[in-house]
């Protein structure tokens, strides 16, 4: 366990946030430490190590998508950087967690 | 021992809710129907009386099984339809389908009625009757090995697939493991996990059938250009389908795979079955399935006693006929909206509780649920429903294997 950060399998290319975890925080990873650039929002992905576009991204050990552009360690992963092998996800205003998801 | 008293039906299967179901045949008997329910609001009976129906005008085989199917569950004690009279859903084949059941059954037509108000003066008073009279029907005991069990998550998040799907899968382990039916479903929910599911299956041609039924669900929702996702899961961490159904499919737990069912085929015996909820032929009619209670009713037409609803986003949803019990992954949610969630999965993420006794604790809710205690959901009237066009083709002898 890396912080508030599960790693669900060996094979895996990202970590999974337990709680919520704040910007700035500092993780420790394989590779070092990084700082969180943004807060993780719980059962958000984070990268293990430095990833490439064109990658395939693993979690519980198996294919959930591929990265659309680099991704540095410690970056969130979601839709703003990987996308599905199958069909394209739909999001909204709110996909980052943070977001209230309503105007008013 | 169980403790469960059934209640016993004609053809053998046993009940563990005793309800009487108003079904309107199309949207237009839908108020009238709904006013009949309405009347047993705040007296003895509230929750015992419940509203399902069909809203279109055309005919749909699906509809017209899937209606049968939910009327002659063993959940149910009576119905009563309501329909306007000139729509296209073959009233008389549904009514003979509940009394060759042995179930006292009434169909009302408002245009030979005397319209709205006679109409619901009518079924009140015919379910007041009748529910004295369902109330003496026989009881008997029932083992966990007669209960059929169904799954499904809604409103997931990144939570779902690690703490309230593995809790639900081990649950289902156990249940598997003292002889009851478990059901999960949702193949377009299992995109990406075809290949592992495979090798579950008792036999290498149910294995390529389970295969196939998820290649199924892939071209149908590519068709469609949305795959069987919603906003909020993204909001929640979910970022593709493949992440959410990896999470969606370890509620399956580790038994091995019996068969391959289709809404409303009943499983043969205890087991792990799949249900293949995806529509046979060319795209038609729209999403498979259009939110969450449509995949329950499904379930509850093949059978289902109870279903268990995995939810990380917070869905409050009940159902008609068959209980829900809400399993809460996460553990943010659980604390908003603990008044509508049974189970707090989410102890698993905080490291409070183990997977294995989450497990346990929702198999034992399943006994006791089964034996008459309500779940959040049934305490607080929710009694979803909801049923759509499909069109499917019957499942074939390679589907259940060991049903001979």
């Amino acid at each position: 366990m890396t912080g508030p950060f599960l790693l669900l399998s060996d094979k895996d290319n990202v970590l999974v946030a337990r709680a919520n975890a704040p910007e700035g925080l500092e993780v420790t990873l394989e590779g070092g430490p990084v700082r969180l650039l943004r807060p993780i929002p719980m059962a958000h992905k984070i990268a293990r190590h430095a990833i490439a576009a064109g990658e395939t991204i693993r979690k519980y050990g198996m294919p959930i998508g591929i990265a659309t552009a680099d991704i540095a360690a410690g970056d969130h992963v979601h839709v703003h950087n990987i996308r599905s092998a199958y069909t394209a996800t739909h999001a909204l205003q709110d996909a980052d967690g943070i977001s209230a998801g309503v105007s008013l | 021992m169980s403790g469960i008293q059934g209640w016993l039906r004609k053809d053998g299967r046993k009940g563990i809710r005793n309800t009487l179901v108003v079904a309107y045949l199309v949207e237009c008997a839908h108020f009238v129907a709904a006013e009949i329910v309405q009347r047993f609001r705040n007296t003895p009976h509230e929750g015992a009386v419940q509203l399902i129906g069909f809203p279109g005008c055309f005919p749909n085989e699906y509809a017209a099984r899937m209606m049968e199917r939910l009327c002659t569950h063993p959940n149910v004690g009576a119905v009563l339809f309501v329909s306007l009279g000139c729509e296209s859903f073959d009233k008389v084949r549904a009514a003979n389908a509940v009394d060759a059941s042995g179930r006292p059954v009434k169909t009302l037509v408002i245009q030979k009625a005397g319209g709205t108000k006679s109409t619901i003066q009518a079924g009140a008073d015919w379910i007041t009757q009748t529910l004295a009279q369902i109330a003496e029907g026989p009881r008997a005991a029932m083992g966990v090995d007669e209960l059929i069990i169904g799954t499904v998550c809604g409103g997931s998040d990144g939570t779902s697939g690690i703490s309230g799907n593995p809790a639900a899968g081990k649950a289902f382990d156990l249940l598997v493991g003292e002889g009851a039916a478990c059901i999960f479903e949702e193949t377009g929910e299992l995109i990406g996990c075809e290949e592992i599911m495979a090798e579950r299956a008792v036999t290498t041609e149910l294995g390529q059938l389970l295969r196939e039924s998820v290649q199924k669900a892939e071209r149908y929702y590519a068709t469609l250009g949305y795959g069987s996702f919603a906003a909020g899961n993204a909001a929640g961490g979910l970022s593709t389908i493949e992440e959410k159904s990896l999470g969606a499919y370890v509620k399956s737990g580790d038994s091995p795979i019996s068969g391959l069912i289709k809404p409303g085929d009943v499983p043969p015996k205890g087991g792990l079955y799949l249900m293949d909820v995806v529509p046979d032929g060319e795209v038609r009619f729209g999403f498979p399935n259009i939110s969450d209670n449509a995949e329950i009713v499904e379930m509850i037409a093949s059978g289902a006693h109870l279903s268990l609803f995995v939810t990380g986003r917070g869905s409050v949803v009940g159902s008609a006929i068959s209980p829900v019990i809400k399993i809460c992954a996460n553990p943010d949610t659980f604390r908003a909206l603990a008044e509508d969630m049974d189970v707090n999965a989410g102890d698993i993420i905080e490291g409070n509780r183990s997977i294995a006794e989450v497990g346990r604790e929702i198999r034992d809710l399943v006994v006791a649920v089964a034996a008459g205690k309500q779940t959040k959901s049934e305490e607080l009237g929710h009694r979803e429903f909801i049923l759509t066009y499909k069109s499917f083709e019957p499942i074939g002898p390679a589907c259940l294997p060991g049903a001979a």
